[in-house]
Parts: structure tokens; sequence; C-alpha cells
């Protein structure tokens, strides 16, 4: 029983190191690396994407020559770069990200951790932001290698048909970026529903609902119903992935896309600020 | 706020004023008015449903009281940027992740409030589970969640420590170790805190008692002074002069009745009083034995008001 040192300062305010947020930091990186579960369920995710986007540009060049001249002479750059980032692979990326945000969150009010995590650092909001911004670093290196390797490895593939894209074709860059940045978004709205819910499936389904269905289920080309589509990550996102640089009205010009997806991670943020502050 | 004189005094008390907490229409706590002091265990002692763990929450921030305020050393814990120096607390053996492993647990919550790595393998160490560091905490025991739990408390080597039902789970020599740890924690100086809703726990380890029900105070005291309200203690003595010495009791103020074949029930006095008085005035004794009303029966008297969950049978 060493551990244990008798106080023989009673009467003095305790002595402590000042309270630094990279502790917080520190802390929540240990918490998500200690998790195997999540360890697992990220790497994955990332290879599924990948395999995705991969076998989408290998079907390409399986089958060039059964596609029309027509499809062959347009083929490069559009079709190319959809080859990089199939709609499919998004959205099975949009799926796990967001779950695995949600269950970042969920799961440490589920199990009452949180309770312990509150006891341990009583300030909540410094808690919260440490908790989001790690992981959502964490997903925006994961979205930045499953991104480059998608492209590269992608374009790599359809260059054996003559028609990859070079990293420096105009807008090549920015749909690259842009892939990259869903998933910090996905994980954080993944993050903001779970510290709002507090249960992992419900949180789950809210995320899946926002982020894959509303804008699956609109469908039409009445102005303002496109208007509302464009509110959603998936929209900004195909919107940013296409090189083209305008388009019309209503459709969302570029800007207003990087806008719609920054308005996400900053309200998914914001709604875990304010919530943290219930009983937990 | 601060009890803090001018000199930089901060004592490390407990301190709740007029706690209250409803929740829509039931009040879990009710104005609970009382000082947990250093260097003693404070047994927290109350039927289920007290709202114990409700108050212990509330020490540490983590639920808001309707109305009233509980500052430990003079602040409220929630106002804190960190709190593992401040005070130690185990309110749940559940409140972990299952997931981790115990090393990973320990070492998430110490990094959090900058205390060095090497105290992981201290606490762990000092609660016995130093072998079992690297196994996720999903399978482990009650027992072993509450060692962990334990181990958490002290992580931040505080001056006060909270303990929720800490002896649930634990078996036998469990026990024993963890009274042998409280009172080693209290008489370093130290403010514990522990709750409890059997007192035959708290016979044996508590200094002072505050026992609640319903979300009320019953009493605030030593343990002495609360063993003295065991109003119903008989003693039983037996002795060839038993007219002479039932006499001589009343007079003292016991009630006596006698229990046939020499044989007194004394009540209202405590056994030691009865040999005295025996001694005193030379009556011969064949038997001396005090009976029945435990501190046991002391609590569940105070408290039979008050308890929240009846068998049937009982109601």
């Amino acid at each position: 029983m060493t551990a244990l040192t008798a106080l023989t300062a009673l009467t003095v305010p305790v002595a402590e190191p000042r309270a630094r947020f990279t502790d917080l930091l520190a802390s929540e990186w240990i918490k998500i690396r200690s998790l195997r579960s999540v360890a697992w369920a990220t790497g994955a995710s990332g290879l599924l994407v990948v395999f995705m986007n991969l076998a989408a540009a290998m079907s390409d060049y399986v089958n060039w020559f059964d596609y029309g001249e027509p499809v062959r002479a347009d083929f490069f750059p559009d079709w190319s770069i959809e080859a990089a980032f199939t709609q499919g692979a998004v959205m099975v990326g949009f799926l796990a990200v967001s779950a695995i945000g949600a269950v970042l969150v969920a799961s440490e009010y589920g199990t009452g951790m949180i309770r312990t995590t509150f006891a341990a650092v009583p300030a909540r909001r410094a808690v919260m932001a440490a908790k989001l911004l790690v992981a959502a670093a964490l997903f925006t290196v994961w979205g930045a290698v499953v991104a480059t390797v998608s492209f590269f490895g992608s374009q790599a593939i359809l260059s054996w048909r003559g028609v990859g894209v070079p990293i420096g074709h105009p807008g090549a860059v920015r749909v690259v970026v842009a892939s990259a940045l869903i998933a910090p978004v996905a994980v954080l709205v993944g993050m903001g529903l779970a510290a709002l819910l507090r249960h992992v499936a419900s949180s789950i389904v809210v995320a899946v609902g926002l982020l894959l269905l509303a804008p699956a289920l609109i469908n039409s080309q009445r102005e303002w119903l496109i208007q509302v589509d464009n509110l959603f990550p998936l929209t900004a996102w195909m919107r940013l992935s296409e090189l083209a640089t305008d388009v019309p009205a209503p459709y969302l010009t570029l800007g207003g896309a990087w806008a719609v997806l920054g308005v996400w991670a900053v309200v998914a943020t914001g709604l875990a600020a304010v919530v943290v502050k219930r009983d937990p | 706020m601060r009890r803090a004189s001018a000199n930089g005094i901060v004592v490390q008390v407990i301190e709740l004023d007029a706690l209250t907490k409803r929740y829509g229409d039931t009040t879990a706590v009710a104005g609970l008015t009382f000082t947990v002091r250093p260097g003693r265990i404070t047994g927290f002692l109350g039927p289920n449903g007290a709202g114990k763990s409700t108050t212990l929450r509330m020490v540490l921030g983590l639920n808001a009281p309707s109305s009233g305020t509980v500052t430990v050393a003079g602040r409220p814990f929630g106002e804190l940027p960190r709190g593992l120096r401040h005070v130690g607390a185990l309110l749940d053996a559940a409140d972990v992740h299952g997931g981790r492993d115990a090393a990973g647990h320990l070492w998430a919550l110490a990094r959090s409030n900058r205390i060095p790595r090497a105290r992981v393998a201290e606490v762990l160490d000092a609660v016995g589970l130093e072998s079992v560091a690297r196994r996720r905490i999903g399978g482990f025991s009650l027992g072993m969640k509450q060692r962990l739990g334990i181990a958490t408390a002290l992580l931040g080597d505080p001056p006060v420590l909270l303990f929720d039902e800490p002896f649930n789970g634990l078996d036998p020599e469990g026990v024993l170790w963890v009274r042998g740890l409280f009172k080693r924690l209290a008489a370093e100086g130290r403010t514990v805190f522990v709750s409890s809703h059997l007192m035959s726990e708290m016979e044996n380890t508590a200094d002072h008692l505050v026992v609640i029900g319903r979300g009320r105070l019953i009493a605030d005291e030593s343990l002495a002074e609360f063993s003295a309200r065991s109003a119903g203690r008989r003693v039983v003595v037996r002795s060839p002069e038993a007219a002479r010495l039932a006499a001589v009791l009343t007079d003292e103020g016991a009630v006596v009745s006698p229990g046939g074949e020499e044989s007194l029930t004394v009540t209202g006095m405590p056994v030691e009083r009865v040999g005295e008085l025996a001694f005193e005035h030379r009556v011969l004794l064949r038997e001396l034995s005090g009976h029945g009303a435990s501190l046991e029966a002391a609590f569940m008297e105070l408290t039979a008001d008050s308890v929240e969950y009846l068998a049937g049978d009982r109601r």
C-alpha cells in the first residue's frame, strides 16, 4: 500500500497544475484509442469505401470495350472522377462514420461512463469540445487517406485505358478535399445527435435519416424542393464532387456547398455544447 | 462563498445547505443541511430510495439542485475545472465503459487531470487489480468493478472521498479491506463520506452517521450517540437475590420485569451499569447479558416511517 500518501497539509488548498485543454484532448484520444471496436469499425469502413471506389474503376476498366463509342469518347474527365468517389461508397462512408460518432458519445452516456468523466472533469463543455475535436481530427485524417487512395488508385486503374484524371486537372483537388472533409462533418453530426439523444440506436437512425434518406427522398424538379435538398451535406458533397465550376440556379454554387458542410459541422458542435449542460 | 480565512486556510468539508432536488412532483432530496468533516468516516445511511445517490450526485455537480447549495472546501464542485485532486468518487461501479481495459480506463481519467501515468499502476496495485490491468472491464465481476471504482477515487490523492454503496458485491475479505482502507484514509485526515442502506456495514466502519429517509435528514450524530438511541436494549440478569437487585435497579431508574427462576429482564439501563450496581450492592450474579436492539434495529426503527419500498407482508 505505497499508493497513498498521508495528507500533511489539509488546511491548505489543493495544489494542482493549471488546467489545460490539451490534457482533455490527450484524455479523449486515449479513450478513442482504447476501444477496440472503434478501431475495427474505423479501419474496416475505410477499407470498404476504398474497395467500393476501386471496384468501380476496375469495372470500368474491365467493361471498357462493352461501352459504346460515345460513352468512351465522353468518359474523360467527368465519368473518370465519378469512379474515384462513387455515390454508393460515399453513402456507406456517411453511414459508417456518423454511426461511429454516435457510438463514441452515446456509449459514454449509455454506460454511465460520462458521470465518471464529469466527476473527473467538471468542466463539461471543455470535455465535449475535446471529444468532438479529437474525433473530427481523427476522421479528417481518415477522410484524407480514404479520399487520396480512392482518387489515385482509381485514376491509376483508369489510366490503363487512357482516361485517368491527373490531380492537376482543374477541380480535381477540390473533389478530393471535399470527399475527405465529409468524414469529419459526418462524425460531428453523429456525435451531436448522440449528445442530444444519449442513445446509440436512435442517434444512428436520425443521423441516417438526415444524412442519407432525406436527400434521397427529395426527388423533384420543383425549385423550392431543390432548395431544401441543397441544405443537406450529401447534396453539397455531390455538387463539390463535380468538376464543373458553374451550374445554374437553384443548384448550389461551390461556395454554397462548402458553406452547407461548414454549417452542419458548426450546428452539430453547438448542439452538443448546449445539451451537455443537462444532468447526465 | 469560499470558506477560507485571511490566512488562506481551507477546510476540506462538504457542506450542504437546504439542498433540495425535485423531479416533477416527487421530491428526492428535501432541504438537507449537514456538514461532513475531515479526519473521520461519515456514514450516509438511508433505506433504498432515500435520496442518497441523488445527494452524492449533487455534491459532484452532476445533478443541479432545485434549490439550496452544496460546497466542497467552500466551492461548488462543478465550478472546478478539474476534479480528481479535489474529490475522489465512486458513485456507481457500473459507470465505466466495458470495452476498455482497466489500465486504459484509469489512464484516460488520470490524463485529463494531468496525473502522471505511474499513478495508474500505483492505484491498481493499491486495490489489488494489478494482474487484470489489461483485461477488459466488461468481464469484471461487481467486486472487481468496485475495486476499480475505488482505484479511480484514489487517482488524484484527494482530501475528500465519496463512496456510494462501496460494499456491494464485495466478498468478506473485500469488505474488511475496504473498511481498513477507509479507516486509513480518515486517519490521514481526509474527509470520507460513505453511503449505505445497511446499518450492519456502517456499524464497524463509520465514526459519524448521517441518516436520511425520504430525502429528509433524520439523524446527524456520532456512532456512539446513535447507539444510545437503541432504547429497546434489554439486559438479562440472573441472581439468587433477584428481588433485592430488582429494587436497586428500579431505584436507579431502570424498568425491571421478573422473568421467573431468579431471572430479571432490565430495560432502560446499559448492561455495564447493571453490573456496577450489582457489585456496589454486593448482589451475587449468575448471569449478566445484553440482548437485542442492535444498531440495525435502531436504524430500522428510526427509518420505519420513511421506507420507500416495503415487501407486501410488511405493509
